[in-house]
Protein backbone atom coordinates (compact mmCIF):
# COMPACT_ATOMS: atom_id res chain seq x y z
CA UNK A 1 0.00 0.00 0.00
CA UNK A 2 3.06 2.37 -0.44
CA UNK A 3 1.63 3.75 -3.43
CA UNK A 4 -1.05 5.26 -1.29
CA UNK A 5 0.88 7.18 0.54
CA UNK A 6 1.20 10.50 -1.17
CA UNK A 7 -2.49 10.29 -0.60
CA UNK A 8 -2.43 9.73 2.86
CA UNK A 9 -0.30 12.56 3.61
CA UNK A 10 -2.13 14.78 1.28
CA UNK A 11 -5.07 13.98 3.54
CA UNK A 12 -3.03 14.18 7.13
CA UNK A 13 -1.89 17.80 6.00
CA UNK A 14 -5.71 18.65 5.47
CA UNK A 15 -6.15 17.26 8.24
CA UNK A 16 -3.71 18.95 10.50
CA UNK A 17 -4.60 22.74 8.98
CA UNK A 18 -8.56 21.57 9.86
CA UNK A 19 -7.51 21.14 13.09
CA UNK A 20 -5.71 23.73 13.67
CA UNK A 21 -8.53 26.21 12.67
CA UNK A 22 -9.91 25.09 15.85
CA UNK A 23 -7.65 25.81 18.25
CA UNK A 24 -7.66 29.26 19.85
CA UNK A 25 -5.96 32.45 18.12
CA UNK A 26 -2.71 33.27 19.79
CA UNK A 27 -3.60 36.98 18.47
CA UNK A 28 -3.06 39.17 21.22
CA UNK A 29 -5.61 42.36 19.95
CA UNK A 30 -3.25 44.94 21.29
CA UNK A 31 -4.08 48.21 22.07
CA UNK A 32 -7.08 46.69 24.15
CA UNK A 33 -5.53 43.85 25.35
CA UNK A 34 -1.47 44.45 26.80
CA UNK A 35 0.54 41.25 27.99
CA UNK A 36 2.08 41.26 30.83
CA UNK A 37 5.88 42.09 30.72
CA UNK A 38 8.20 39.52 31.84
CA UNK A 39 10.46 40.99 35.53
CA UNK A 40 13.29 41.52 33.29
CA UNK A 41 12.02 42.94 30.37
CA UNK A 42 13.89 46.18 29.13
CA UNK A 43 11.98 48.90 28.30
CA UNK A 44 12.02 52.64 28.42
CA UNK A 45 14.73 54.12 31.17
CA UNK A 46 13.27 55.43 34.28
CA UNK A 47 15.56 57.43 36.80
CA UNK A 48 14.52 56.71 40.37
CA UNK A 49 14.00 59.13 43.01
CA UNK A 50 14.22 57.84 47.15
CA UNK A 51 11.21 57.77 49.54
CA UNK A 52 11.80 61.65 50.67
CA UNK A 53 11.55 62.36 46.80
CA UNK A 54 15.44 62.71 46.24
CA UNK A 55 16.26 61.77 43.18
CA UNK A 56 18.97 58.93 42.89
CA UNK A 57 20.81 60.20 39.80
CA UNK A 58 23.88 62.17 40.99
CA UNK A 59 25.03 62.81 37.53
CA UNK A 60 28.09 60.68 37.29
CA UNK A 61 27.75 60.22 33.84
CA UNK A 62 28.70 56.43 34.08
CA UNK A 63 25.90 55.58 32.29
CA UNK A 64 26.61 58.00 29.62
CA UNK A 65 30.93 56.59 29.57
CA UNK A 66 28.72 52.86 29.58
CA UNK A 67 26.53 53.47 26.63
CA UNK A 68 27.54 51.53 23.56
CA UNK A 69 25.31 53.79 21.13
CA UNK A 70 26.56 56.78 22.75
CA UNK A 71 22.74 57.72 23.28
CA UNK A 72 22.68 59.55 27.05
CA UNK A 73 24.05 63.15 27.36
CA UNK A 74 24.40 64.14 31.17
CA UNK A 75 25.27 67.63 32.52
CA UNK A 76 25.87 67.82 36.42
CA UNK A 77 25.39 70.61 39.10
CA UNK A 78 26.71 71.70 42.48
CA UNK A 79 24.18 70.19 44.79
CA UNK A 80 23.25 73.18 48.13
CA UNK A 81 21.55 72.38 51.26
CA UNK A 82 19.34 75.14 50.11
CA UNK A 83 18.60 73.88 46.88
CA UNK A 84 19.37 70.16 47.01
CA UNK A 85 17.78 67.55 44.16
CA UNK A 86 19.73 64.27 45.32
CA UNK A 87 22.13 63.46 48.26
CA UNK A 88 25.90 63.86 47.91
CA UNK A 89 27.79 66.63 46.15
CA UNK A 90 26.46 66.89 42.55
CA UNK A 91 22.97 66.45 40.61
CA UNK A 92 22.00 65.82 37.04
CA UNK A 93 21.06 68.88 35.40
CA UNK A 94 20.57 67.49 32.19
CA UNK A 95 19.87 64.40 31.21
CA UNK A 96 18.64 63.22 27.87
CA UNK A 97 18.52 60.21 26.12
CA UNK A 98 18.16 59.54 22.44
CA UNK A 99 15.78 56.74 22.27
CA UNK A 100 16.39 56.67 18.47
CA UNK A 101 20.43 55.76 19.25
CA UNK A 102 19.30 53.40 22.28
CA UNK A 103 19.62 49.49 21.64
CA UNK A 104 18.05 48.61 25.23
CA UNK A 105 21.27 46.84 26.37
CA UNK A 106 20.80 47.63 30.04
CA UNK A 107 24.79 48.46 30.53
CA UNK A 108 23.15 52.12 31.80
CA UNK A 109 21.30 50.10 34.31
CA UNK A 110 24.50 47.93 35.58
CA UNK A 111 27.07 50.97 35.21
CA UNK A 112 24.44 53.74 37.99
CA UNK A 113 26.14 53.73 41.65
CA UNK A 114 23.00 54.58 42.99
CA UNK A 115 20.37 52.21 40.78
CA UNK A 116 18.93 55.48 39.63
CA UNK A 117 18.67 54.42 35.97
CA UNK A 118 16.54 51.36 35.46
CA UNK A 119 14.95 50.04 31.90
CA UNK A 120 11.30 49.74 33.17
CA UNK A 121 8.26 48.25 31.67
CA UNK A 122 6.90 50.47 29.01
CA UNK A 123 7.66 49.62 25.13
CA UNK A 124 4.82 52.11 23.72
CA UNK A 125 7.40 54.68 22.46
CA UNK A 126 6.53 56.63 19.08
CA UNK A 127 7.63 59.86 17.99
CA UNK A 128 6.62 61.54 14.60
CA UNK A 129 10.39 63.72 14.51
CA UNK A 130 13.69 63.09 15.58
CA UNK A 131 14.01 65.64 18.22
CA UNK A 132 10.75 63.84 19.97
CA UNK A 133 13.27 60.98 19.76
CA UNK A 134 15.34 62.69 22.65
CA UNK A 135 13.68 62.14 26.09
CA UNK A 136 14.99 65.11 28.64
CA UNK A 137 14.90 64.51 32.47
CA UNK A 138 11.38 65.97 32.42
CA UNK A 139 9.92 62.43 30.89
CA UNK A 140 12.46 60.11 32.44
CA UNK A 141 12.00 60.82 36.04
CA UNK A 142 9.69 58.69 38.73
CA UNK A 143 6.39 61.07 39.88
CA UNK A 144 7.27 62.18 43.78
CA UNK A 145 6.18 58.99 46.01
CA UNK A 146 3.79 60.03 48.86
CA UNK A 147 5.14 61.37 51.64
CA UNK A 148 8.21 62.65 49.88
CA UNK A 149 8.99 66.73 48.54
CA UNK A 150 9.41 67.43 44.93
CA UNK A 151 13.25 68.85 44.00
CA UNK A 152 14.48 71.31 44.84
CA UNK A 153 14.48 70.55 48.44
CA UNK A 154 15.82 72.35 51.38
CA UNK A 155 17.43 70.22 53.82
CA UNK A 156 19.29 70.40 56.73
CA UNK A 157 22.86 70.39 56.58
CA UNK A 158 25.00 67.29 57.20
CA UNK A 159 22.55 64.93 56.54
CA UNK A 160 22.80 64.53 53.06
CA UNK A 161 26.75 64.17 52.59
CA UNK A 162 26.74 60.47 51.19
CA UNK A 163 26.01 60.22 47.49
CA UNK A 164 26.13 56.46 47.43
CA UNK A 165 23.95 55.06 49.50
CA UNK A 166 24.68 51.73 51.60
CA UNK A 167 23.11 48.83 48.81
CA UNK A 168 22.63 44.67 49.11
CA UNK A 169 23.21 42.80 45.82
CA UNK A 170 20.58 42.83 43.45
CA UNK A 171 17.75 40.26 43.73
CA UNK A 172 17.27 40.13 39.77
CA UNK B 1 -36.70 39.42 -29.64
CA UNK B 2 -37.90 42.47 -28.23
CA UNK B 3 -36.79 45.65 -26.11
CA UNK B 4 -38.10 43.68 -22.79
CA UNK B 5 -36.04 40.82 -23.40
CA UNK B 6 -32.65 42.91 -23.92
CA UNK B 7 -33.29 45.41 -20.94
CA UNK B 8 -33.67 41.92 -19.03
CA UNK B 9 -30.89 40.65 -19.96
CA UNK B 10 -28.99 44.15 -19.91
CA UNK B 11 -30.28 44.24 -16.07
CA UNK B 12 -29.62 41.01 -14.78
CA UNK B 13 -25.93 41.19 -16.28
CA UNK B 14 -25.94 44.08 -14.54
CA UNK B 15 -26.80 43.45 -11.34
CA UNK B 16 -24.80 39.70 -11.50
CA UNK B 17 -21.79 41.73 -12.20
CA UNK B 18 -22.46 43.84 -9.53
CA UNK B 19 -22.74 40.80 -7.30
CA UNK B 20 -19.62 39.42 -8.56
CA UNK B 21 -17.40 42.46 -8.07
CA UNK B 22 -19.25 42.21 -4.18
CA UNK B 23 -18.27 38.87 -3.91
CA UNK B 24 -14.79 39.55 -5.10
CA UNK B 25 -14.47 41.87 -2.11
CA UNK B 26 -15.91 39.73 0.36
CA UNK B 27 -14.15 36.38 -1.00
CA UNK B 28 -10.55 38.29 -0.31
CA UNK B 29 -11.96 39.45 3.29
CA UNK B 30 -13.45 35.52 3.59
CA UNK B 31 -9.99 33.96 2.48
CA UNK B 32 -8.26 36.13 4.81
CA UNK B 33 -10.34 34.76 7.65
CA UNK B 34 -10.36 31.31 7.22
CA UNK B 35 -6.52 31.44 6.28
CA UNK B 36 -6.10 33.55 9.53
CA UNK B 37 -8.13 31.12 11.84
CA UNK B 38 -6.17 28.07 9.62
CA UNK B 39 -2.50 29.77 11.40
CA UNK B 40 -4.10 30.42 14.57
CA UNK B 41 -4.61 34.01 14.13
CA UNK B 42 -7.91 36.50 14.25
CA UNK B 43 -7.80 38.30 10.61
CA UNK B 44 -8.92 41.32 9.96
CA UNK B 45 -11.50 42.42 12.87
CA UNK B 46 -10.53 46.07 12.66
CA UNK B 47 -12.41 48.03 10.11
CA UNK B 48 -16.18 47.89 11.23
CA UNK B 49 -17.77 44.77 12.70
CA UNK B 50 -15.64 42.49 12.68
CA UNK B 51 -13.95 43.54 10.31
CA UNK B 52 -16.56 43.77 7.54
CA UNK B 53 -15.93 47.10 6.22
CA UNK B 54 -11.65 45.98 5.42
CA UNK B 55 -12.50 45.24 1.81
CA UNK B 56 -13.77 48.75 1.58
CA UNK B 57 -10.81 50.30 2.97
CA UNK B 58 -8.66 48.37 0.74
CA UNK B 59 -10.85 49.21 -2.28
CA UNK B 60 -10.24 52.70 -1.57
CA UNK B 61 -6.49 52.72 -0.62
CA UNK B 62 -6.58 50.84 -4.60
CA UNK B 63 -8.02 53.57 -6.00
CA UNK B 64 -6.11 56.13 -4.38
CA UNK B 65 -2.71 54.82 -5.30
CA UNK B 66 -0.54 56.10 -8.11
CA UNK B 67 -0.72 54.64 -11.46
CA UNK B 68 2.30 53.73 -12.24
CA UNK B 69 3.87 52.24 -15.46
CA UNK B 70 7.04 51.39 -16.55
CA UNK B 71 8.90 53.44 -19.36
CA UNK B 72 9.81 51.16 -21.78
CA UNK B 73 6.03 49.41 -20.97
CA UNK B 74 3.70 48.82 -24.09
CA UNK B 75 1.12 51.53 -23.00
CA UNK B 76 -1.44 49.95 -24.92
CA UNK B 77 -1.24 46.69 -23.89
CA UNK B 78 -0.30 47.39 -20.30
CA UNK B 79 -3.82 49.29 -19.64
CA UNK B 80 -5.70 46.59 -22.28
CA UNK B 81 -4.46 43.61 -20.24
CA UNK B 82 -6.36 43.87 -16.84
CA UNK B 83 -9.57 44.76 -18.41
CA UNK B 84 -8.44 41.68 -20.97
CA UNK B 85 -8.55 39.57 -18.01
CA UNK B 86 -11.39 40.49 -16.34
CA UNK B 87 -14.05 40.44 -19.01
CA UNK B 88 -13.77 36.66 -19.18
CA UNK B 89 -13.80 36.18 -15.18
CA UNK B 90 -17.21 38.25 -15.24
CA UNK B 91 -19.19 36.79 -18.72
CA UNK B 92 -18.27 33.32 -17.96
CA UNK B 93 -20.99 32.64 -15.26
CA UNK B 94 -23.74 33.94 -17.64
CA UNK B 95 -24.85 30.39 -18.89
CA UNK B 96 -24.82 28.91 -15.03
CA UNK B 97 -28.32 28.34 -13.68
CA UNK B 98 -29.33 29.40 -10.09
CA UNK B 99 -32.43 28.03 -9.75
CA UNK B 100 -35.58 26.06 -11.56
CA UNK B 101 -38.23 28.82 -10.21
CA UNK B 102 -38.54 31.45 -12.18
CA UNK B 103 -40.26 34.35 -10.37
CA UNK B 104 -42.33 37.17 -11.84
CA UNK B 105 -41.65 40.77 -12.63
CA UNK B 106 -43.76 43.32 -13.55
CA UNK B 107 -45.67 41.12 -15.74
CA UNK B 108 -42.47 39.48 -17.20
CA UNK B 109 -41.96 35.59 -16.24
CA UNK B 110 -37.70 36.08 -14.84
CA UNK B 111 -35.57 32.73 -14.88
CA UNK B 112 -32.91 32.43 -12.37
CA UNK B 113 -29.93 32.53 -15.26
CA UNK B 114 -28.36 35.17 -17.84
CA UNK B 115 -28.20 33.10 -20.88
CA UNK B 116 -30.18 29.10 -21.74
CA UNK B 117 -27.46 28.53 -24.75
CA UNK B 118 -27.70 24.74 -26.02
CA UNK B 119 -24.06 24.65 -25.61
CA UNK B 120 -23.20 26.12 -22.27
CA UNK B 121 -20.37 23.98 -21.61
CA UNK B 122 -18.51 24.79 -24.73
CA UNK B 123 -19.41 28.49 -24.41
CA UNK B 124 -17.70 27.92 -20.73
CA UNK B 125 -14.94 26.27 -22.20
CA UNK B 126 -14.24 28.87 -25.26
CA UNK B 127 -14.37 32.01 -22.10
CA UNK B 128 -11.95 29.83 -19.71
CA UNK B 129 -9.21 29.90 -21.98
CA UNK B 130 -9.57 33.30 -23.55
CA UNK B 131 -8.79 34.27 -19.74
CA UNK B 132 -4.62 33.40 -20.15
CA UNK B 133 -4.37 35.86 -22.67
CA UNK B 134 -4.93 38.94 -20.49
CA UNK B 135 -2.26 37.15 -18.06
CA UNK B 136 0.53 36.96 -21.22
CA UNK B 137 -0.38 40.16 -21.97
CA UNK B 138 0.27 41.55 -18.64
CA UNK B 139 3.83 39.78 -18.70
CA UNK B 140 4.92 40.61 -21.66
CA UNK B 141 3.66 44.84 -21.99
CA UNK B 142 5.35 45.34 -18.29
CA UNK B 143 8.64 44.72 -20.05
CA UNK B 144 10.02 42.72 -17.03
CA UNK B 145 11.69 39.58 -17.38
CA UNK B 146 9.77 38.16 -14.64
CA UNK B 147 6.59 39.31 -15.50
CA UNK B 148 7.31 37.82 -18.78
CA UNK B 149 8.46 34.40 -17.24
CA UNK B 150 5.27 34.73 -15.32
CA UNK B 151 2.66 35.11 -18.12
CA UNK B 152 4.73 32.28 -20.15
CA UNK B 153 4.25 29.96 -16.82
CA UNK B 154 0.75 31.17 -17.01
CA UNK B 155 0.32 29.62 -20.35
CA UNK B 156 2.18 26.97 -20.21
CA UNK B 157 0.13 25.76 -17.16
CA UNK B 158 -3.32 26.52 -18.91
CA UNK B 159 -2.75 24.56 -22.06
CA UNK B 160 -1.66 21.42 -19.93
CA UNK B 161 -4.32 21.38 -17.49
CA UNK B 162 -7.21 22.63 -20.02
CA UNK B 163 -6.97 19.55 -21.62
CA UNK B 164 -7.70 17.81 -18.55
CA UNK B 165 -10.75 19.65 -17.53
CA UNK B 166 -12.11 20.24 -20.92
CA UNK B 167 -12.07 16.41 -20.82
CA UNK B 168 -13.40 15.67 -17.04
CA UNK B 169 -16.26 18.26 -18.81
CA UNK B 170 -16.76 15.34 -21.28
CA UNK B 171 -17.55 12.81 -18.97
CA UNK B 172 -20.26 14.88 -17.23
CA UNK B 173 -21.61 15.99 -20.83
CA UNK B 174 -21.99 12.27 -21.19
CA UNK B 175 -23.68 11.99 -18.47
CA UNK B 176 -26.37 14.38 -19.02
CA UNK B 177 -26.70 13.64 -22.36
CA UNK B 178 -26.43 17.65 -23.03
CA UNK B 179 -24.50 20.25 -22.86
CA UNK B 180 -27.34 22.49 -21.93
CA UNK B 181 -26.38 23.70 -18.37
CA UNK B 182 -29.96 23.52 -17.21
CA UNK B 183 -29.81 19.77 -18.66
CA UNK B 184 -26.92 19.05 -16.74
CA UNK B 185 -28.25 20.00 -13.61
CA UNK B 186 -31.78 18.49 -13.94
CA UNK B 187 -29.65 15.06 -15.13
CA UNK B 188 -28.27 15.40 -11.22
CA UNK B 189 -31.98 15.03 -9.27
CA UNK B 190 -31.76 10.86 -9.42
CA UNK B 191 -27.92 11.69 -7.85
CA UNK B 192 -24.64 14.04 -8.04
CA UNK B 193 -22.67 13.52 -10.34
CA UNK B 194 -19.78 13.54 -8.29
CA UNK B 195 -21.55 10.12 -6.67
CA UNK B 196 -21.29 8.69 -10.57
CA UNK B 197 -18.34 10.20 -11.39
CA UNK B 198 -15.66 10.91 -7.95
CA UNK B 199 -12.51 10.95 -10.10
CA UNK B 200 -13.86 13.13 -12.78
CA UNK B 201 -14.63 15.49 -9.81
CA UNK B 202 -11.27 15.10 -8.65
CA UNK B 203 -9.53 16.04 -12.11
CA UNK B 204 -12.06 18.88 -12.42
CA UNK B 205 -11.14 20.57 -8.82
CA UNK B 206 -7.03 19.77 -9.60
CA UNK B 207 -7.42 21.57 -13.07
CA UNK B 208 -9.29 24.22 -12.09
CA UNK B 209 -6.75 25.06 -9.22
CA UNK B 210 -4.23 24.81 -11.81
CA UNK B 211 -6.53 27.21 -14.32
CA UNK B 212 -7.09 29.83 -11.74
CA UNK B 213 -3.16 29.81 -10.50
CA UNK B 214 -4.33 29.23 -7.03
CA UNK B 215 -2.11 27.18 -4.55
CA UNK B 216 -0.63 24.80 -4.71
CA UNK B 217 -0.60 25.86 -8.55
CA UNK B 218 0.66 29.55 -8.62
CA UNK B 219 3.59 29.15 -10.47
CA UNK B 220 2.62 32.24 -12.88
CA UNK B 221 2.78 34.61 -9.70
CA UNK B 222 5.42 33.15 -7.22
CA UNK B 223 6.36 35.57 -4.99
CA UNK B 224 9.46 33.67 -4.06
CA UNK B 225 10.45 33.01 -7.62
CA UNK B 226 9.61 35.47 -9.98
CA UNK B 227 8.34 38.49 -7.40
CA UNK B 228 4.56 38.19 -7.97
CA UNK B 229 5.12 37.09 -11.40
CA UNK B 230 2.71 38.57 -14.46
CA UNK B 231 1.61 41.55 -12.44
CA UNK B 232 4.77 42.65 -10.45
CA UNK B 233 4.79 45.65 -12.64
CA UNK B 234 0.70 46.77 -11.59
CA UNK B 235 -0.01 49.37 -8.82
CA UNK B 236 -3.25 50.38 -7.76
CA UNK B 237 -6.60 50.07 -9.55
CA UNK B 238 -4.66 48.38 -12.27
CA UNK B 239 -3.48 45.98 -9.92
CA UNK B 240 -7.04 45.82 -8.09
CA UNK B 241 -8.65 44.75 -11.68
CA UNK B 242 -5.97 41.72 -12.03
CA UNK B 243 -6.68 40.94 -8.47
CA UNK B 244 -10.35 41.05 -8.88
CA UNK B 245 -10.15 38.55 -12.14
CA UNK B 246 -8.01 36.49 -10.40
CA UNK B 247 -11.04 35.97 -7.08
CA UNK B 248 -13.81 36.39 -9.67
CA UNK B 249 -12.48 33.53 -11.36
CA UNK B 250 -11.92 31.43 -8.09
CA UNK B 251 -16.15 32.38 -7.76
CA UNK B 252 -16.69 31.20 -11.54
CA UNK B 253 -15.02 27.91 -11.28
CA UNK B 254 -16.57 27.38 -8.19
CA UNK B 255 -20.28 27.88 -9.63
CA UNK B 256 -19.24 26.45 -12.51
CA UNK B 257 -18.13 23.09 -10.24
CA UNK B 258 -21.35 23.38 -8.43
CA UNK B 259 -23.42 22.80 -11.51
CA UNK B 260 -21.21 20.40 -12.71
CA UNK B 261 -20.94 17.83 -10.07
CA UNK B 262 -22.80 18.84 -7.25
CA UNK B 263 -26.15 19.63 -8.47
CA UNK B 264 -26.10 23.24 -8.89
CA UNK B 265 -29.43 24.54 -7.43
CA UNK B 266 -31.15 21.01 -6.45
CA UNK B 267 -31.35 20.31 -2.38
CA UNK B 268 -33.78 19.42 0.11
CA UNK B 269 -36.78 21.44 -0.77
CA UNK B 270 -38.27 23.60 1.66
CA UNK B 271 -41.15 25.12 -0.36
CA UNK B 272 -43.87 23.24 2.05
CA UNK B 273 -42.29 24.80 4.79
CA UNK B 274 -45.08 27.10 6.92
CA UNK B 275 -45.08 30.39 6.29
CA UNK B 276 -41.84 31.19 4.30
CA UNK B 277 -42.27 27.97 2.31
CA UNK B 278 -44.08 30.28 -0.46
CA UNK B 279 -40.79 32.59 -0.71
CA UNK B 280 -38.16 29.67 -0.28
CA UNK B 281 -39.94 28.66 -3.30
CA UNK B 282 -38.20 30.84 -5.11
CA UNK B 283 -34.72 31.68 -3.57
CA UNK B 284 -34.07 28.16 -2.42
CA UNK B 285 -32.24 27.26 -5.76
CA UNK B 286 -29.87 30.21 -5.48
CA UNK B 287 -29.43 29.86 -1.51
CA UNK B 288 -28.56 25.99 -2.38
CA UNK B 289 -25.63 27.12 -5.06
CA UNK B 290 -24.53 30.12 -2.80
CA UNK B 291 -24.28 27.66 0.07
CA UNK B 292 -22.28 25.19 -2.40
CA UNK B 293 -20.05 28.04 -3.65
CA UNK B 294 -19.05 29.12 -0.43
CA UNK B 295 -17.80 25.27 0.67
CA UNK B 296 -16.00 24.91 -2.64
CA UNK B 297 -13.98 28.07 -1.83
CA UNK B 298 -13.63 26.76 1.67
CA UNK B 299 -11.94 23.80 0.25
CA UNK B 300 -9.86 26.16 -2.59
CA UNK B 301 -8.43 28.36 0.71
CA UNK B 302 -8.10 25.42 2.61
CA UNK B 303 -6.08 23.46 -0.02
CA UNK B 304 -4.13 26.87 -0.08
CA UNK B 305 -3.63 26.61 3.38
CA UNK B 306 -2.12 23.70 3.33
CA UNK B 307 0.34 22.90 0.17
CA UNK B 308 3.33 24.21 -0.50
CA UNK B 309 3.73 24.90 -4.44
CA UNK B 310 4.34 22.13 -6.43
CA UNK B 311 8.00 21.95 -8.84
CA UNK B 312 7.22 23.41 -12.64
CA UNK B 313 8.58 20.08 -14.19
CA UNK B 314 6.46 18.23 -11.69
CA UNK B 315 3.36 20.50 -12.11
CA UNK B 316 4.18 19.34 -16.28
CA UNK B 317 4.60 15.87 -15.67
CA UNK B 318 1.14 15.56 -13.50
CA UNK B 319 -0.81 17.41 -16.42
CA UNK B 320 0.55 15.36 -19.40
CA UNK B 321 1.46 11.99 -18.21
CA UNK B 322 -1.71 11.41 -14.86
CA UNK B 323 -4.71 13.42 -15.43
CA UNK B 324 -4.75 13.26 -18.96
CA UNK B 325 -4.49 9.55 -19.30
CA UNK B 326 -6.79 9.25 -16.76
CA UNK B 327 -9.49 11.66 -18.03
CA UNK B 328 -9.05 10.09 -21.15
CA UNK B 329 -9.88 6.76 -19.25
CA UNK B 330 -12.58 7.98 -17.41
CA UNK B 331 -14.39 9.03 -20.73
CA UNK B 332 -13.82 5.28 -21.96
CA UNK B 333 -15.35 4.15 -18.95
CA UNK B 334 -18.66 6.67 -18.74
CA UNK B 335 -18.81 5.92 -22.02
CA UNK B 336 -18.99 2.40 -21.99
CA UNK B 337 -20.73 2.38 -18.26
CA UNK B 338 -23.89 4.44 -20.60
CA UNK B 339 -23.85 2.13 -23.18
CA UNK B 340 -24.08 -0.64 -21.01
CA UNK B 341 -26.98 0.57 -18.84
CA UNK B 342 -28.61 1.31 -22.26
CA UNK B 343 -28.59 -1.67 -23.82
CA UNK B 344 -28.22 -4.38 -21.24
CA UNK B 345 -28.70 -3.74 -17.58
CA UNK B 346 -29.46 -0.23 -16.07
CA UNK B 347 -27.32 -1.64 -13.20
CA UNK B 348 -24.47 -1.00 -15.03
CA UNK B 349 -24.80 2.91 -14.79
CA UNK B 350 -23.31 2.25 -11.59
CA UNK B 351 -20.41 0.25 -12.51
CA UNK B 352 -19.02 3.64 -13.67
CA UNK B 353 -17.89 4.90 -10.36
CA UNK B 354 -16.08 1.51 -9.19
CA UNK B 355 -14.53 1.29 -12.18
CA UNK B 356 -12.73 4.62 -12.15
CA UNK B 357 -12.38 5.06 -8.65
CA UNK B 358 -10.02 1.67 -10.25
CA UNK B 359 -8.46 3.68 -12.81
CA UNK B 360 -7.98 6.51 -10.04
CA UNK B 361 -5.83 4.21 -8.64
CA UNK B 362 -3.98 3.47 -11.12
CA UNK B 363 -3.23 6.43 -11.89
CA UNK B 364 -1.69 6.90 -8.16
CA UNK B 365 0.31 4.13 -8.92
CA UNK B 366 1.65 6.03 -12.19
CA UNK B 367 1.97 9.08 -9.85
CA UNK B 368 3.92 7.04 -7.63
CA UNK B 369 6.22 5.22 -10.09
CA UNK B 370 6.85 8.86 -12.27
CA UNK B 371 6.59 11.02 -9.82
CA UNK B 372 7.99 9.48 -6.17
CA UNK B 373 11.15 11.28 -5.12
CA UNK B 374 13.93 8.69 -5.99
CA UNK B 375 15.94 8.04 -3.37
CA UNK B 376 18.97 7.04 -5.46
CA UNK B 377 18.53 8.74 -7.95
CA UNK B 378 22.06 10.47 -7.32
CA UNK B 379 23.92 7.92 -6.19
Amino acid sequence: MRVLEPFIGLVKGLWVTLRSMFEKPVTVQYPEHKKQVKPRFRGRHVLKRYENGLEKCIGCALCAAACPADAIFVESSENTDGTRFSPGERYASTYEINMLRCIYCGFCEDACPTEAIVLGDNYELSFTDRRQAIYPKEMLIDPVPVGGQSTPQKTEPGKFTRSVPEMKDPRD
Amino acid sequence: MTLGNILEWLIKGFVWVLILLGGFAYLTYYERRALARIQVRIGPNRAGPFGLLQPIADAIKLIFKEEFMPARADKLLFVLAPIVTLTPALVITAVIPFGNEPFSLFGRSINWYIADINVGVLYIMSIASIAVYGIVLAGWSSNNKYAMLGGLRSTAQMISYELALGLSFVTVILLAGSSRMIDIVEAQRTGWFMLLQPVGMVIFLIATLAEVNRAPFDMPEAEQELAAGYHSEYGGMKFALLFMAEYDKMIAICTIAAALFFGGYLGPDLSSLPVVGGFLKYVQGPMYMFLKVFILLFGMIWVRATLPRIRYDRLMAFGWKILLPLSLALIFVTACGILLAQEVNPLFRFGIPLVSLVAGFIALLGMYQTLRRKENARA
